[in-house]
């Protein structure tokens, strides 16, 4: 791990959510996916989300990310209160393409653009076009060590490839958090753990704050620290060095 | 960035496919309208191209080019005799098929008075109008003769001395241009058997009546030609085409002509306007309601195809959407496609259009007018077609990437 401070002193943290909880259906039906989750990523900070099938780590990301609005709870991106309960107080679309970056376990490239236009769709998304957005997608596509694959498409690239070009294409606009759902379980666990050590570098060298729900536990010493998450209950994971986590729910 | 141009690029032979088939129905589309162009101006080509300005037909017909209308030709003489009237000439015209060389060859024979009218206006493409009184045929090219080529109607030869270009009649018939005597020729032609028999019935008849058994020499005339019987008269026309002074009042001549018991006049306007409200208008409503349904196909096709485009694309869409693009830059994706594909297919429409009418057996004319026309039915169809596949890509929301 690189050496790395959190910068929560200097700046407000990348996320911070206060107790957020999610429930599917009603009455009998009703199912609770996230149980009052509180929790805060400082920029810079990296980690990890673990949690069996169906323990509500992508509902949690999901609500993080302004995608599926948890049912109460608060949600504050850099400071700012985006969501209140299921209320958008933010234009949601605006914070999506200025604040977060998102990476899949598949890299969801487009298709019909080549590794540089799927990273400038970003940009141009965010407004920035021309040369300046061009000079940024290749140096991001450069220091993931893929600039020679710029001109591409993704059908052509290995799948390592192109999850480095998602993860350009997702720092494109220097987010204040990038949300990264199981990345690597697509990848062999060599590919795996380099793209891990990806994210944590891309993390402290932007100053991001890094979210990666993962079931690797074999790259975990990558992370700054560990989260669990299991039927919908955060906690501290076992063995996580880190302790900026606020965990504020108990059963 | 465009995204619809790297979409396009990206599937560009199926693309290039789907607009050549689009191109292709826009191409039946633009024909239509067309070919109701070109039977209107084959219709009215005749009345618009001999420059009269009166037309006298058979009582209570609409002229030869609705229905069949015959005058005797002494109504050129009675026409002359009206006050006002500058020139009178006769008009001949019949539809004849005929084998040439083999093959069915369908004309309509225009008679020209002459010698007043030798085809002086007739659009010559190559050889010259008529120069003589007999034998001699001015021919539209559709017929396929060349100047030179001889050509037996009836009992007689008829030599090609000059072509023409786009005479057709509103049957879409090319139209061979003779003199009025040579028309009723052909039109009139017997066998020598039949000609022989009516002229021995002729006598019979006068034979049996009081008027041949007292005059002998009625006998000995009944046996002639029709032509050497004045009581036969000449053989009819088909209308009389009047030409009036000029300063004169057309309805004061035309009054005086509609109290002639066998004769209806009619302006060229009129003339023109029945043609258009008789054999015409069924066609233009045909080739109309034909036009109607290729639009709303071509529009359901496209709508079709821009959708089944769209739903290939929502994955993307629902991507874009999380990365939080605007709605306009998903809009402009699925517009500028449907736009893309629409001018695609218009201009290959154009071009493959341009090329094969005139290998169609009737004259397709494509206007300007129609060009806009098309262009702006393209235009909606695009808009229209784009709709379903807007609908759908508006409403996929960005957690779709996540499933």
């Amino acid at each position: 791990m690189t050496a790395h401070s959190p910068t929560s002193l200097t700046s407000p943290p990348a996320i911070e959510t206060v107790g957020l909880t999610k429930v599917y259906g009603s009455g009998n039906t009703e199912v609770v996916a996230l149980r009052d989750v509180s929790m805060t990523i400082e920029r810079g900070e990296v980690v990890a989300l673990l949690g069996p099938s169906g323990s509500g780590k992508s509902t949690l990301l999901s609500a993080i990310g302004l995608i599926n609005p948890p049912t109460r709870g608060e949600i504050r991106i850099d400071g700012q209160v985006v969501m209140n309960g299921s209320r958008a107080l933010v234009d949601v679309q605006r914070f999506r393409r200025e604040k977060l970056g998102f990476v899949f376990q598949k890299s969801n490239l487009i298709p019909f653009l080549t590794a540089l236009e799927n990273v400038l769709v970003a940009l141009a998304i965010a407004g920035r076009e021309g040369r300046s957005a061009r000079r940024r997608a290749m140096d991001l596509l450069a220091s993931l060590g893929i600039a020679d694959r710029a001109r591409n498409l993704p059908s052509a690239l290995s799948g390592g490839q192109q999850q480095r070009v998602a993860i350009a294409r997702a720092l494109a606009n220097r987010p204040s958090l990038l949300l990264a759902d199981e990345p690597t379980a697509a990848l062999d666990s060599k590919l795996g753990r380099q793209v891990m050590e990806l994210f944590r570098d891309v993390g402290h060298e932007n100053r991001a704050g890094v979210l990666v729900v993962t079931h690797d536990q074999r790259a975990l010493d990558v992370f700054d620290r560990s989260l669990r998450l299991e039927d919908g209950v955060l906690s501290e994971h076992a063995g996580s060095g880190a302790t900026t986590l606020t965990s504020t729910h108990s059963t | 960035m465009n995204l619809a141009v790297r979409d396009v690029r990206y599937n560009i032979g199926r693309f290039l496919l789907t607009a050549v088939g689009l191109g292709l129905l826009l191409m039946i589309v633009m024909g239509m309208g067309g070919i109701y162009a070109g039977i209107v101006a084959d219709a009215t080509l005749l009345v618009d191209q001999v420059e009269s300005d009166l037309w006298i037909v058979q009582r209570d017909t609409r002229g030869p080019f609705a229905e069949l209308s015959r005058l005797p030709s002494s109504v050129e003489d009675r026409a002359r005799a009206v006050p006002g009237v500058a020139d009178a000439r006769r008009f001949v015209t019949h539809t004849i098929q005929r084998n040439h060389r083999g093959k069915p060859l369908r004309m309509t024979i225009v008679g020209l008075a002459w010698p007043g009218d030798r085809g002086a206006w007739l659009p010559i493409t190559a050889g010259r109008s008529l120069a003589q009184g007999h034998y001699e045929i001015v021919a539209d090219q559709t017929l396929g003769l060349a100047v030179g080529d001889r050509l037996k109607l009836g009992k007689d030869e008829y030599r090609v001395v000059g072509i023409v270009n786009n005479m057709l009649s509103s049957g879409g018939d090319g139209i061979a241009f003779m003199t009025v005597s040579d028309a009723q020729a052909v039109q009139f032609d017997a066998v020598g058997e039949a000609t022989r028999l009516e002229r021995a019935a002729r006598r019979n008849r006068a034979g049996q009546d009081d008027l041949g058994l007292v005059q002998p020499g009625l006998l000995e005339r009944a046996s002639r030609p029709a032509s050497a019987i004045p009581a036969l008269g000449p053989p009819m026309v088909s209308a009389v085409l009047v030409t009036l002074k000029p300063g004169v009042d057309a309805d004061e001549v035309r009054a005086t002509m509609e109290g002639w018991a066998d004769a209806t006049v009619y302006t060229s306007d009129e003339q023109r306007e029945l043609l258009l409200r008789g054999p015409v208008d069924r066609a233009r409503r045909q080739i109309g309601l034909f036009r109607v349904l290729l639009v709303a196909i071509s529009a359901i096709i496209m709508s079709l195809i821009l959708y089944t485009m769209t739903l290939d694309k929502l994955h993307d869409i629902a991507l874009l959407k999380l990365m939080g693009a605007r709605d306009r830059m998903i809009l402009g994706l699925v517009m500028q496609e449907a736009f893309l594909l629409g001018a695609i297919a218009y201009v290959l429409a154009y071009f493959i259009g341009e090329r094969l009418f005139p290998f169609f057996p009737r004259r397709v004319i494509v206007t300007g007018d129609m060009l806009i026309w098309l262009a702006i039915a393209v235009a909606v169809i695009c808009i229209i077609g784009s709709s379903l596949g807007i609908w759908k890509a508006m409403r996929i929301q960005p957690n779709e990437v996540l499933s």
